[in-house]
């Protein structure tokens, strides 16, 4: 099966002088098209074993003693292709700051604490509608050093298979009214407001469980398939 | 004509390890695939693979996550086609910070041609805090010479890059393979 080419009206460029650290790693180089590539367009499958139901509930997956602090959302939407087919049976893999802000991981120095209830990382593999659904903290927003008072707006950080090497996609899901946005340079990075306006989920009062939890939602649209098959010897 | 434009790539950012490899960081959380590609269970030549990932001042990036995909010793996917019950994903991944060289390390079987005429290769994808959209490259072996000399794919990379998707001979069973973001030697990448 070969796949639609990235688009890259709607990806960012490597190099995005806005956001430092692409600087020394950017390729310099253009990149090679390898359109039909044999290998990239197949993948690796990943059943519902490799993400028990625990993990998508990220409220529980770290606990230690207690809850973990900060108001709990639900976060869940559709994986779909670019034909709106459902991408069925595909690891969603999440990961995220806590309410304070604050990454569990050693590198973070940020001076927030760290929940000893929330590890903030969570699995899923989606249904047969190709949707996911993950109970967790709303993330804080965070200082970091790229310019002087830079914060990155709240955001939960996702990574998709889809059905090959060629699908993947690592991306970064916002929250609605966050007035960092405008000011994130990775955010920014993107450069056509509407693609940048489908990273931000979307309130939605029907998932929001009264008493409970409020509700997100957003969708993740991967590479859809070619209509013609890649000549045989293109790869 | 699509009806639903592409969901946008953000960076993996500097903080992936606990979600996407907490074991080999020693978070408490499991991880669905790491460094090992294939175990014991599986035939074919046992190899390893590693290399540093580094920017364009020459320095080792230790917050790279690197990925692979590959085709068994007879050149088959993981997937319905391939019925050997051997627990063979032909997926790894590893990030590049707890190496004390900061290296990433793949343990593998060396993969078959998937197709008549292409060389054995791995396929990578390389993540990174500064990357906002993850990069393709492969991984050929320095061993294949003459499958290689016919590999539609290194045919259509211009000569004097090829050589920077053949990896070094390390040793039996050992091959190196660093992988340069840019300067002279900037490791080719494909827009898969």
């Amino acid at each position: 099966m070969s796949f639609q080419p990235r688009d890259w009206r709607i990806h960012p460029p490597h190099l995005f002088e806005g956001y430092r650290s692409t600087v020394l790693r950017a390729p310099s180089q253009k990149l090679i098209p390898l359109s039909g590539a044999l290998s990239e367009h197949q993948g690796p499958a990943f059943t519902a074993a490799a993400a028990p139901p625990t993990e998508a509930d990220l409220t529980r997956n770290g606990r230690v003693n207690g809850e973990p602090l900060g108001e709990r959302i639900i976060v869940t939407g559709r994986v779909l292709d670019e034909d709106a087919r459902p991408v069925v049976g595909t690891l969603v893999e999440l990961w995220q700051a806590n309410a304070a802000g604050r990454y569990i991981h050693k590198v973070d120095q940020h001076d927030a604490p760290l929940d000893p209830n929330f590890l903030g990382a969570g699995r899923c593999v989606t249904d047969a509608e190709g949707r996911y659904r993950f109970l967790t903290i709303k993330p804080g927003a965070y200082p970091w050093r790229n310019h002087a008072n830079a914060w990155r707006p709240q955001h939960i950080h996702f990574a998709v298979f889809g059905p090959a090497f060629a699908t993947r996609l690592v991306t970064q899901m916002y929250f609605p009214g966050d007035p960092l946005h405008t000011l994130d340079p990775m955010f920014n990075s993107i450069a056509d407001p509407a693609a940048q306006q489908r990273l931000v989920s979307r309130f939605d009062i029907d998932i929001t469980e009264p008493e409970f939890a409020l509700g997100y939602q957003f969708d993740i649209v991967l590479r859809g398939r070619l209509a013609t098959p890649m000549e045989e010897g293109h790869r | 004509m699509s009806k639903l434009p592409q969901t946008g790539s953000q960076t993996v950012g500097p903080f992936f390890a606990y979600g996407l490899v907490p074991r080999q960081y020693g978070y408490d959380f499991p991880q669905i695939a790491d460094g090992t590609i294939a175990g014991d269970a599986v035939p074919g030549e046992r190899i390893r693979v590693a290399g540093l990932v580094l920017d364009g001042q020459g320095q080792p990036i230790e917050d790279a996550l690197v990925e692979i995909w590959q085709a068994d010793s007879k050149g088959v996917f993981a997937g319905p086609q391939r019925t050997a019950n051997d627990g063979f994903t032909g997926f790894g991944r590893c990030g590049t910070g707890t190496d004390p060289e900061r290296r990433f390390v793949f343990d593998t079987i060396k993969p078959g041609a998937a197709a008549a005429g292409d060389a054995p290769h791995l396929s990578v994808i390389v993540f990174m805090r500064g990357m906002l959209v993850h990069v393709y490259t492969r991984i050929y072996f320095p061993d294949e010479a003459a499958a290689n000399a016919r590999d539609p794919v290194l045919n259509a990379v211009p000569e004097a890059r090829r050589g920077t998707l053949v990896a070094r001979a390390d040793g039996p069973g050992r091959y190196r393979f660093d992988i340069r973001m840019q300067g002279a030697d900037e490791t080719v990448f494909f827009d898969i």
